[in-house]
């Protein structure tokens, strides 16, 4: 197990590798600068500024001192907040997304499995369809819709619930958790009940019906194990995903979160902070789909035996 | 069916109570109901401010914010926009108009109580000019004395620079020539005084983002003092009892709120989250129009919305095809129909009357006239016209204006025009280059007079994109304009320079912006005016209305 776990943290290496590489010249072949604006910078100053960023240095050279202050675990001063580091918005930025992320990812959680067992107890009934159907309506709804509809709904109508703030007022957490929980819960719904649906059809779960054992026994004990591993499987990427923010959630809810620095650093051509949130977004990423492989051996039997180095 | 019936149940129940619990949580007092009480303004400023360093920033965002902290030597009425005393009580200018003193107030003092003397001045403007700092808007200080060339470099002796302390409540400033709007630039940031000892202990004074601007670090001398700052969330400012002006501030204070979607801002102000938005989407402007036209306020602004021709363009180069063009939009179909936000149609590259200055021009709607020059031009009925790109950065509005007026070109000159938008430093690059024919832009001026609408369009000047020069253009900005001896000879000089600008179309000016924003009830002393600037001692909140 641990080999396993440590062959995979190495393998991270060169991804991470590949990501910076790759992100650093890109950013710089983009059209662009990050010092344009509707008001040209008159020459004289601009030389001030690309000097103070190093970007009079040759790409090359650019490329190992950022890579050198990367492995110190320096992401270098943001173009365009001159007063902050990229480390420091970042941390800035990840405690609302990664609540955010958290929250969302419980709704999409127990939304979508319920809905997904209850729809592959009964197959092509009822049961089945009007659960699906609000899952596929779900995926299809982009959250810049959802959010500002449930903010007129449940925020202006009926005026139960702030309409925007993060920890300003109780209950200003619930809209944008659900926004961003909506797409996933609906995901997992498919996902769930995919899996329950193979699950149920197997032999162990007919001996046990067999046995007389309780509905809910057969269910919750014997057949979720197994029926949720696609689930799991999805959470690694996923987690990731939202806890490095959504852009348009963070905009339309007012969030103070990582999703806003994310897009708003592309669109200023901040190289620093575009590749320190790269490079932190991929790093997440291979972090948590790593863990969901512990997972998903740790709860699933035949692949625990493989790990160990069983065949 | 009967095994999960009971967990299905239970979850219902659960469900009812949490909907139950969230309801009991709404309807609490709002900002504005709390502000109207503490006397705290609820304001939307748009974007995060870069930073809070007179010397570094360029936005709006950070103006708002900044002349909360600070003040200059003199600022402006919020309603004539004239220039009115602020740390210099009084000033003379000298005959010729090149030398301003200034008399100081003997009570300006900076947020720690520090007195603020006449030699603050001059190390801030020293280090407003500092090469390294990066000040993209030093250039505001240029008509100061050897400013430029000690900004460039050309000089290294700041002692050369026309800014002098005659003592420690008189400061001596000597210009390059009479400039008339110069009392205008003092009330920019750029020529704002910073706090030397503290921006000297966080570091260099030519350091750029030090932590001398975080919460509890600022000291600054304007009517309020930096509170908190949390990243995208809020910036708070709190009176500040130092100031000299502290017993007329009716304010206690201001929270900045940064909010970039015009919608959100929108249902914020609606949910009595805000006082004060930033701007109002363009959907909803007919509704408050209609319903509630007392919250909204739209005034004319000093800005122009344009498009730049290429002159190195081939076909663009003959001016009767750019007047072709010109003749051919309907401005007042443009801003009745499109863009719908009380814009004024452009009758000049200036805004009208901008200090007494108003441009003669005829840029009418003339069809008719098009066509015959478009013919005369080698292009009858719009034969033998390339099919020619208009280029604008993405956005829903540029691409609405930019479909009209394809339109109109089409209807009226039978040409063919493509649209191409690109993403924001994408466009910005391809403008800096040249490579575009037509572009959309916009210009909003430093400060009011026509020099900032007219000093851009010289030879080679570095917002000049459209490869045009004119000879008489580039003497009447550059030397007659600056020497003329009074105002009236130097308007006259401006119109005979747009005049030239407006006749030979390297830029075809469409519309005058308006700045828009919903304004609470409980606000006074906010005034619509041309730089859409508030002045916060003016500013008070009544709590009797919502």
């Amino acid at each position: 197990m641990l080999k396993f776990f440590f062959t995979r943290l190495l393998q991270a290496i060169p991804v991470l590798l590949v990501v910076i590489t790759v992100t650093f010249f890109l950013v710089r072949l983009a059209p662009g600068g990050p010092f344009d604006a509707e008001k040209a910078v008159p020459p004289e100053v601009l030389k001030a500024l690309e000097a103070n960023y190093r970007l009079d240095l040759p790409v090359w050279q650019q490329y190992t001192s950022y890579v050198g202050d990367l492995v110190t675990g320096d992401f270098g001063p943001s173009f365009r907040y001159p007063g902050r580091s990229v480390n420091e918005l970042i941390m800035a930025g990840l405690p609302a997304s990664a609540e955010l992320g958290l929250y969302a990812l419980l709704v999409a959680l127990v939304i979508g499995t319920l809905a997904g067992i209850i729809a592959s107890l009964r197959p092509n009934t009822a049961q089945d369809y009007i659960p699906m159907s609000t899952a596929m309506i779900g995926i299809c709804m982009p959250s810049f819709l959802l959010g500002p509809l449930l903010v007129l709904v449940f925020g202006i109508w009926l005026d139960w619930l702030p309409i925007s703030g993060w920890g300003d007022m109780p209950g200003d957490k619930i809209l944008p958790s659900i926004t961003m929980g909506a797409g996933y819960a609906a995901y997992i719904a498919r996902l769930s009940r995919g899996g329950m649906l193979e699950v149920l059809s197997q032999d162990y779960i007919r001996t046990a019906r067999a046995k007389g054992l309780p509905e809910r026994v057969i269910i919750f004990k014997h057949a979720l194990r197994g029926g949720l591993i696609p689930v799991i499987a999805f959470l690694g990427p996923a987690f990731a995903g939202l806890l490095s923010g959504s852009f348009v959630v963070e905009t339309i809810f007012q969030i103070p979160g990582l999703g806003r620095f994310f897009v708003q650093a592309a669109f200023n051509r901040d190289y620093t902070m575009i590749m320190g949130t790269t490079v932190f977004f991929a790093f997440l990423i291979v972090l948590f789909n790593l863990l969901s492989d512990v997972i998903a051996v740790w709860i699933n039997p035949r692949l625990r035996h493989q790990a160990q180095g069983g065949h | 069916m009967g095994l999960k019936q009971p967990g299905l149940a239970k979850l219902a129940i659960v469900g009812v109570l949490f909907t139950l619990l969230l309801s009991a949580c709404g309807g609490g007092e709002s900002n504005v109901e709390a502000g109207n009480r503490d006397k705290i303004l609820h304001f939307g400023n748009g974007t995060e401010p870069q930073e809070l360093d007179p010397h570094i920033v360029t936005g709006i965002p950070e103006h708002n914010i900044i002349h909360a902290l600070l003040e200059g030597l003199v600022g402006k009425d919020p309603q004539t926009l004239e220039p009115i005393p602020a740390v210099a009580k009084s000033w003379q200018i000298s005959e010729d108009g090149k030398t301003y003193t200034f008399q100081l107030r003997e009570n300006a003092r900076w947020s720690n109580g520090d007195p603020l003397a006449a030699e603050d001045f001059v190390w801030s403007w020293w280090r407003a000019l500092q090469p390294a700092l990066g000040n993209q808007y030093a250039y505001m200080l240029f008509p100061v004395v050897n400013a430029e060339a000690y900004a460039n470099g050309d000089i290294t002796d700041f002692s050369q620079v026309g800014i002098k302390a005659i003592d420690k409540h008189t400061l001596q400033v000597t210009l390059n020539n009479p400039t008339p709007y110069f009392l205008q630039l003092l009330d920019h940031y750029s020529a704002f005084p910073v706090h030397r000892a503290t921006i000297e202990k966080f570091g260099a004074a030519d350091e750029r983002g030090s932590r001398w601007t975080r919460p509890g670090n600022y000291v600054g001398n304007g009517p309020f003092v930096l509170d908190t700052w949390k990243l995208n969330k809020i910036i708070t400012v709190r009176k500040n009892p130092h100031y000299w002006g502290a017993d007329k501030v009716r304010l206690n204070g201001i929270d900045f709120h940064p909010i970039e979607n015009v919608s959100t801002e929108e249902r914020m102000f609606r949910a009595g989250q805000l006082h004060i938005t930033g701007t109002i989407p363009i959907d909803k402007i007919a509704l408050y129009q209609e319903k509630h036209p007392q919250l909204l306020q739209v005034v004319p602004y000093l800005g122009t919305y344009y498009y730049r021709l290429n002159v190195r363009t081939p076909h663009l180069k003959d001016q009767r095809v750019r007047r072709a063009l010109n003749l051919a939009i309907d401005r007042q179909s443009l801003v009745d129909n499109i863009t719908k936000g009380g814009e004024l149609p452009a009758s000049s590259f200036t805004p009208p009357d901008t200090m007494g200055y108003t441009a003669t021009s005829d840029l009418r709607f003339d069809p008719e006239e098009a066509r015959r020059l478009m013919a005369e031009a080698g292009y009858p009925n719009g034969e033998g016209f390339p099919v020619t790109e208009v280029l604008y950065n993405t956005s829903e509005g540029h691409q609405k204006i930019a479909v009209a007026i394809q339109q109109m070109w089409n209807k009226h000159l039978n040409v063919n025009i493509r649209l191409n938008n690109q993403d924001w430093k994408v466009f910005l690059s391809s403008v800096n280059m040249g490579q575009y024919s037509i572009s959309r832009a916009g210009w909003i001026g430093d400060y009011v007079d026509p020099n900032t609408f007219l000093d851009m369009w010289v030879t080679d000047g570095g917002n000049n994109q459209t490869g045009w020069s004119n000879a008489r253009y580039d003497d009447i900005i550059l030397r007659l304009a600056p020497a003329a001896p009074s105002q009236e000879a130097r308007h006259e000089l401006m119109r005979e320079a747009e005049a030239i600008l407006l006749t030979e179309l390297p830029v075809i000016p469409l519309y005058i912006y308006t700045s828009k924003s919903l304004i609470q009830p409980s606000v006074h002393g906010v005034y619509g005016n041309l730089m859409d600037h508030i002045h916060y001692p003016a500013v008070w909140l009544d709590e009797g209305t919502e």
